[in-house]
């Protein structure tokens, strides 16, 4: 995530509560709060705009490999750019080098067992571990197959491949607990989450996907069309730092 | 050592609605109370800020507000022959984190459970004889209608619920519904608004025969100023619900409607970042002395208190209590044993049309933005031929069009490349759908206890839950699925289709955060884990109050009947319990 962390901000929250005079001699620290509704400024955490440019995760291949999968994930044409000029491979890489790619949120101890379908994943890798692995995969299978790496393919090669993937037809040599069907599946879930998101998160340049669909981004009040039915709503969106 | 702070009246754990609903009652009774809350502080101004609080994959896709797994996870499997894994990340529930809990981040829909779910067991007894639920662990909750009506009212008053009554003291009202129990009074607010595709809903299965009516919200149609005196804004259909903290002071929540009387008070404090590892007891095991907690730092501290509330999220309070040694842990093997007994889920279905040529602008939406009918929920109708008991809610209502997790696209369409995109820009203004909530009733083999091997941060057994769908429910939701198909018809939509629910409770896919049950209320210590006050029958001094004392769960949400259950316990403690101090029914 591209907003300060929760610890920053607690710290920030903590050193300005304790010139306070609320703070409870018994205070732990956490913190007490009594006899007042507590609030202190710059308490919020606004998200920052990912830095467009370089790499933080990819390598250069890595990355030339993930700029032609969103490509064929989301095509250019008469209804919006492409995924790779909307950012959408700059958005991924940016949740890799963040707490998504190191699942920091999630639970990660062991013992990891093959699970039922019913318990989700329960592989041992990172997401950042899964790219790292599958694009490693990917280029070996097409380099077998093709005697090219991916993003050397052409348009129909490549969507075969991705169809391959997609479809169960190729399997590619990644470790249990991790199938290719999942991996396809983190990089469909992870280009449509930057395509769709915020433009903040550098995936969605231009709000390309909120005019091609409709959607009137950060908007915050409908009151006034809420009876209007049927009725096309009259505004264009607005993102979070005011893309209008 | 855990460092020994000065003696409280109560000890609170957890600061979300039922915390903040006792907390505000008992402090006005006089007594000194402490809150003591793992997750931070929040409040509207500062963590609900509406110059970015519309974010879909902050809030809705990494679940910023919500408890992460790294925090606390648990276990899940089927049944009891499986081993029990992780769930690495919260997919088919989120429970809540910090200040307000799952209150700051619900939808809002605020309904009362039915007289007859008071005393399921007999009701179902009576009228269909007792061999129809022979094979459900279902049981009377020791309370009556007529005893808590009142506690109902004044949840939905201190949350100012938008809606339409059906029934005042027994009188239909036009326009509300007419399956539900008797209030005593009208809504404190009117309906909202309604959008296109709930107005296209009611029309349509008005014309069926059946009630629909609007649901009941919490997201306030009108300003309104509480009985506390704390004043709440109008919703403005931003879309951003739930999921979502408000940023516009128009959903309920500890936040808005108790928090800013509560912190005032001297007698209150709120301990936060502070996370309870165990509630101690006395050497004999009959009385709660104190709880442990840990504070963001890594130090211990016991509180004691003459009281202890367990007002965390359901599952929390019973791994709580499982952890403290309070009650005896149930076995399903022999169906002894209170604490992680009738463990009850939700059961849901869902109907989707496309059209063409529409607009239903689905970004102009609210947590509880809808119409419903009961037409088909509870026992509102006849069981007697059929070959299960329970019922859904069925409902139309519309959340929002956030794109990164709601683009329908016609079954058959593509997931990528250019015929998707076309897909997706058909679909966005052409889908409606409407779902069926369904009641969730017990068995003997779904139920909750500690995991023997995967532990949590502090070293302690994750919680397990085993639970899957009974074969009486899968048969109510495939009748329902079949009622379903036959509404979608008149609507002469271009496509329609009715999921059909299976078994195998998958942990992944969204589905419901209405995890019910596990110390359930009752009037046999036998078969209970707290008595009708939400008192625990082992250990007087400990109430637990939440989703968790439900019996069973029916196609309703909680928390209306959470927020009843705790005005509903704060009653009992200030005119019981204070006077006399002790068991308030004998075991």
């Amino acid at each position: 995530m591209n907003h300060t962390s929760r610890t920053l901000s607690r710290r920030r929250l903590l050193a300005s509560a304790a010139a306070l005079p609320i703070l409870a001699a018994s205070a732990a620290d956490g913190r007490s709060l009594s006899g007042t509704v507590p609030w202190s400024p710059f308490a919020g955490e606004p998200p920052r705009p990912v830095n467009p440019l370089g790499w933080y995760f990819f390598t250069p291949g890595e990355a030339a490999t993930i700029e032609a999968i969103v490509e064929r994930f989301i095509p250019g044409d008469h209804l919006s750019p492409s995924g790779k000029d909307c950012g959408c491979a700059i958005y991924i890489d940016r949740q890799l080098a963040g707490s998504f790619g190191q699942a920091s949120r999630l639970y990660t101890q062991g013992p990891f067992l093959p699970g039922l379908s019913t318990q989700g994943y329960q592989g041992d890798l990172t997401p950042a571990g899964r790219y790292r692995l599958g694009l490693r995969a990917l280029s070996d299978y097409t380099n077998t197959s093709y005697k090219k790496d991916f993003r050397a393919l052409t348009a129909e090669q490549q969507d075969e491949v991705l169809a391959g993937l997609d479809g169960g037809k190729i399997k590619l040599k990644l470790k249990p607990g991790f199938s290719t069907k999942e991996f396809f599946e983190l990089m469909l879930q992870n280009t449509m989450e930057g395509f769709f998101a915020d433009p903040l998160y550098g995936g969605n340049k231009g709000m390309a996907s909120w005019k091609m669909i409709g959607f009137p981004g950060a908007r915050y009040d409908y009151r006034d069309h809420i009876d209007k039915h049927n009725q096309p709503y009259p505004h264009g969106p607005v993102s979070i730092y005011g893309q209008a | 050592m855990a460092r020994l702070l000065p003696k409280k009246d109560v000890v609170i754990i957890g600061l979300g609605w039922t915390g903040a609903i006792l907390a505000q009652q008992l402090t006005d009774a006089g007594l000194n109370v402490v809150a003591i809350e793992r997750g931070p502080w929040r409040d509207t101004p500062t963590d609900f800020n509406v110059a970015y609080v519309q974010d879909e994959l902050r809030y809705a896709v990494r679940k910023d507000l919500f408890l992460q797994p790294s925090v606390e996870a648990m276990t899940m499997r089927n049944n009891p022959g499986q081993t029990a894994l992780p769930m690495r990340d919260y997919g088919s529930f989120l429970p809540g984190h910090g200040v307000g809990g799952a209150g700051v981040h619900w939808n809002g829909h605020t309904w009362r459970f039915w007289d007859g779910d008071f005393q399921i067991k007999t009701h179902l007894t009576q009228r269909y004889g007792a061999a129809k639920i022979k094979t459900l662990q279902l049981q009377d909750w020791g309370v009556t209608w007529n005893e808590i009506e009142s506690s109902f009212d004044q949840f939905e008053y201190l949350c100012g619920i938008s809606g339409k009554a059906g029934n005042i003291k027994g009188q239909t009202q036009a326009g509300g519904n007419p399956f539900e129990s008797p209030r005593s009074r009208e809504y404190p607010t009117p309906p909202m608004k309604m959008s296109y595709a709930p107005t296209l809903f009611a029309q349509t299965v008005k014309e069926m025969g059946y009630h629909p009516f609007p649901t009941p919200s919490a997201n306030l149609s009108q300003a309104y100023v509480n009985p506390l005196g704390v004043r709440m804004g109008q919703c403005t259909y931003c879309g951003f619900c739930e999921r979502f903290a408000c940023g516009n002071y128009s959903k309920a929540s500890a936040q808005t409607t108790i928090l800013p009387v509560l912190m005032k008070k001297p007698n209150f404090e709120a301990r936060t970042e502070c996370e309870v590892l165990k509630v101690n007891l006395t050497p004999d095991g009959k009385m709660a002395k104190s709880v442990t907690y840990i504070d963001a730092n890594g130090a211990e501290f016991e509180q004691p208190g003459d009281m202890v509330l367990l007002c965390a999220y359901g599952l929390m309070n019973v791994r709580m209590m499982l952890l403290s040694r309070i009650g005896k842990q149930y076995d399903p093997a022999t169906a002894a044993g209170t604490v992680g007994r009738n463990y009850c889920y939700q059961t849901s279905a869902g109907a989707r049309m496309f059209f063409e040529g529409k607009r239903f602008n689905p970004f102009i939406g609210a947590g509880t933005l809808g119409q419903s009918m009961d037409d088909f929920n509870g026992d509102a109708f006849d069981h007697s031929k059929l070959d299960f008991v329970g019922g859904a809610g069925i409902n139309c209502v519309v959340t929002n069009g956030r794109p990164i997790g709601n683009r329908p696209t016609m079954p058959g369409s593509p997931r990528w490349g250019a015929k998707w995109k076309q897909a997706t820009v058909d679909g966005y203004q052409n889908a409606m759908g409407f779902s069926a909530q369904g009641s969730s009733y017990p068995v003997r083999e779904n139920y909750l206890d500690l995991d023997p091997t995967y532990k949590d941060r502090h070293g302690r057994p994750l919680l397990r839950v085993t639970f899957d769908f009974p074969d009486n429910d899968i048969a109510m939701s495939h009748h329902i699925s079949d009622q379903m198909e036959m509404m979608t018809k008149p609507f002469n939509a271009k496509y329609a289709a009715v999921s059909r629910l299976k078994k195998g409770w998958d942990a992944v896919p969204y589905q419901s955060t209405h995890n019910t049950g596990g110390a359930i209320m009752g009037s046999d210590p036998k078969t209970s884990a707290v008595n009708k006050y939400l008192q625990s029958w082992d250990v007087p001094n400990v109430f637990v109050v939440g989703a968790s004392a439900f019996a069973h769960n029916a196609g309703l949400n909680p928390t209306g009947t959470v927020g009843a259950l705790a005005h509903w316990a704060a009653e009992a403690i200030t005119t019981k319990y204070i006077k006399s101090p002790g068991a308030l029914v004998p075991a």
